[in-house]
């Protein structure tokens, strides 16, 4: 009920308001001195509330990025958390300035949805878990599974295209939220939970036994998770793009939130254009020339927030893997800054 | 120009537009005017933003496929190969199939519920009463929550199947029914049927006469329950019994096969009946009570029965106070069953105005669509119930 509300506004936003999508987007959030960041409804490692509401992960730490870069100031930021069914939605109204939810960046999202993706900032792919106690050790005998997902999502998609190229069948279990969709398969509605791999690993900490239960090992398709904003306005686009790419250059060249200040004054001219003492470039993105020195001063370089959000030291335990830099065998790469 | 009125005399002339019903007319057909032209400029505005949004818009999505699985459908729908139009059929069929059983399950518990908040019976007039003002005082999502997870807890693990013999099995996953497969004799099957139940119609509309008419009853009810027993039961053997069961086989994951009653049809039909059931129960204790205690004294004066009064004088009296606000009791619960998204029960709004939107992404025409359907069915509804109230109205003789 509470998405076809959100539906009919966005409907009649879009019905009245003339031009949502207008090339403003920066100005909108400077005047309104918040940046309006869309995440998830609490996706541990990746954007989730604490119990005082303060949110952390990798795709807030985006948001977090692009507030310090705007304003210096990574707190202003307003998270919307949005169900996978109303995301779209509520960008394309203009209800939030940026996704920044592990949302799939696929063609038809990228030029029939009026989104525009640009970064990707975690590399993923579906995978499966089960109960140890079955016995499975393959996607391949899942023939004849209760499968548990999210409605509106790739997954489903995925799941489809899977079992039927194996000439498997299985039953569909799809909710709304993602709480729902665990504590039915906890309470052992599905034999099956289906979403992308680091999603599973996160929402297996909130099963009631975690270690009873494995991620097979079949990667069923390419998740490539990126922020996406309207299309049409370039300038924020970029705003978005390159506050990824300062992240990933400052961990390619070194330079980490607490070395900050002090690489500020290194020679290297790559580090030098990065932290704005050389060259413009953050006033012809409308910030000011310090915007990456901000970004990494708030949240860190790509490299450190991977590791205190997601990486082998937090829960989730995931490994760097496609994730790393390109210069470690990875796919995360960064254009230079020239 | 002159307006003559009916008495043909003259009337003083006028203006044309000092007429007051010329006058009348010109407010209504500008205010028309108006109103469509703000609701064309809406709508073309919309699409306008639309396409400048790069938004994809209008119907065509209905013949695409849909990749996506529905577990449970009423009608064929094979992932993949379904169109988004047929995704759309399959919501409706389980929003109408849970609203309708909803509605039937909801009246029942009401008048059963509602008489006995009446009864002089004080632990079944207490468990009434507690019933009503519990269920009708905590939200209905909670209820549809408890509901659904209290069914699954309450259900063995889904290798760990519990037998229920002949009527198949029952586990997490719900309950794997025999699935009735039939062969073409079945026709004769349903064709006696029908003839029963044509016949007992008759029967019971002759047996009435004949009592208003001579005083003699005849045993209607025994000989109904006969006819739709054995009729169908001769026409079995004759269409060369053409009826048989297949019943669910064991999987590797549970049981397979048979007909399925998916848990999130039984929690959400469990939490929608009993919630509707508690409000329809007050609406027949507000009838029964509406109803003049005259009334059952004259009754029990002429010897009725209490059973008997309650059937024959009461409650066809109190129907005329009850069906109008029942009318909006089922009105709610077929637009509640939307709430079936929180637990994937497949409904219109679940899969169409839910999976198929987000998948589509063409939330104007999906969302206007869905709309529609819910009118519809809701005007449908009232229509129906409208019928009803003007057929039960008091006839006076």
């Amino acid at each position: 009920m509470k998405s076809i509300i959100k539906g009919l506004l966005g409907v009649s936003v879009l019905a009245m308001a003339g031009g949502v999508a207008s090339a403003a987007t920066l100005e909108d959030v400077k005047s309104r001195g918040m940046l309006k960041c869309g995440v998830s409804q609490g996706l541990p490692g990746f954007s989730n509330p604490d119990s005082g509401g303060n949110w952390s992960g990798l795709d807030v730490d985006l948001c977090k990025g692009i507030a310090a870069a705007i304003f210096g100031d990574a707190s202003k930021v307003e998270y919307v958390p949005l169900s996978a069914k109303e995301r779209f939605t509520a960008l394309q109204s203009g209800e939030v300035d940026l996704l920044s939810r592990n949302t799939t960046w696929t063609m038809s999202r990228d030029t029939q949805l009026g989104l525009y993706f640009s970064v990707v900032n975690y590399y993923d792919g579906q995978g499966f878990m089960v109960r140890n106690d079955m016995g499975i050790t393959s996607a391949l005998q899942l023939s004849g599974a209760a499968i548990c997902t999210n409605t509106g999502t790739t997954t489903e998609l995925n799941v489809a295209d899977y079992f039927r190229a194996n000439n498997m069948d299985y039953e569909l279990v799809a909710f709304e939220k993602a709480d729902e969709v665990v504590a039915a398969y906890d309470a052992g509605r599905c034999d099956v939970y289906t979403t992308d791999q680091s999603g599973i690993y996160a929402q297996r900490l909130k099963l009631t036994n975690p270690d009873d239960h494995k991620v097979l090992p079949e990667v069923i398709s390419k998740e490539p998770l990126g922020p996406a904003v309207r299309q049409g306005d370039d300038v924020w686009a970029n705003i978005v793009k390159w506050t990824h790419f300062a992240m990933l250059q400052a961990e390619e060249s070194g330079v980490t939130q607490a070395n900050v200040d002090e690489m500020k004054g290194s020679e290297d001219p790559t580090i030098k254009r990065l932290l704005g003492s050389e060259g413009e470039f953050g006033t012809p993105l409308g910030l000011s020339n310090d915007w990456a020195y901000q970004i990494i001063k708030a949240v860190g370089n790509y490299g450190e927030t991977f590791a205190r959000n997601v990486g082998p030291d937090t829960e989730l335990k995931i490994a760097r893997g496609q994730n790393a830099l390109w210069t470690n065998g990875g796919l995360q790469y960064a254009p230079p800054i020239r | 120009m002159a307006v003559t009125t009916a008495g043909g005399e003259s009337a003083p002339k006028v203006a044309l537009l000092n007429d007051p019903k010329i006058r009348a007319w010109i407010v209504q057909i500008v205010l028309l005017v108006a109103l469509v032209w703000l609701a064309w400029v809406g709508i073309q505005n919309m699409f306008d933003n639309l396409r400048a949004a790069n938004i994809s818009s209008g119907f065509g999505f209905l013949s695409r496929n849909a990749g996506f699985a529905i577990s449970q459908s009423l009608i064929e729908y094979e992932q993949g190969t379904s169109t988004y139009g047929r995704v759309f059929i399959v919501g409706l069929l389980n929003t109408l199939l849970v609203a309708v059983v909803g509605i039937v399950i909801a009246t029942i518990l009401g008048f059963v519920v509602g008489i006995a908040r009446l009864s002089n019976n004080w632990v079944i007039a207490r468990l009434a009463t507690v019933y009503v003002e519990t269920l009708r005082n905590i939200p209905l999502l909670l209820q549809i929550f408890v509901w659904y997870f209290a069914v699954l807890r309450f259900l063995p693990d889904r290798r760990d199947s519990l037998s229920l013999g002949f009527l198949g099995q029952l586990n997490i996953s719900g309950w794997y029914a025999p699935k009735p497969i039939y062969t073409d004799g079945i026709y004769v099957v349903l064709a006696a049927l029908l003839i029963a139940i044509v016949g007992i119609v008759i029967l019971a509309r002759w047996a009435r006469k004949r009592q208003e008419a001579t005083g003699e009853r005849f045993p209607v009810f025994r000989t109904a329950v006969a006819a739709i027993i054995l009729l169908p039961l001769i026409g079995y053997f004759i269409g060369g019994m053409p009826l048989s069961f297949e019943y669910p086989t064991q999987g590797n994951f549970g049981p397979r096969g048979g007909a399925r009653v998916y848990p999130e049809f039984i929690g959400l039909l469990l939490a929608l009946s009993t919630y509707t059931g508690a409000f329809i129960a007050e609406i027949v204790r507000a009838g029964i009570l509406g109803v003049n205690k005259g009334q059952t004294e004259a009754s029990y004066a002429l010897g009725l029965r209490p059973g008997h009064t309650l059937r024959l004088v009461i409650v066809p009296q109190a129907l005329r106070i009850i069906i109008p606000p029942l009318t909006s009791q089922y009105l709610n619960l077929t637009k509640n069953s939307s709430l079936a998204v929180a637990i994937a029960y497949p409904d219109l709004v679940s899969v169409f105005a839910g999976t198929a939107l987000n998948q589509t992404g063409q939330a104007v025409e999906i969302l206007l669509m869905t709309m529609l359907t819910y009118l519809t069915l809701s005007l449908l509804i009232s229509a129906f119930m409208n019928w009803y109230n003007a057929k039960m109205a008091l006839v006076e003789r």
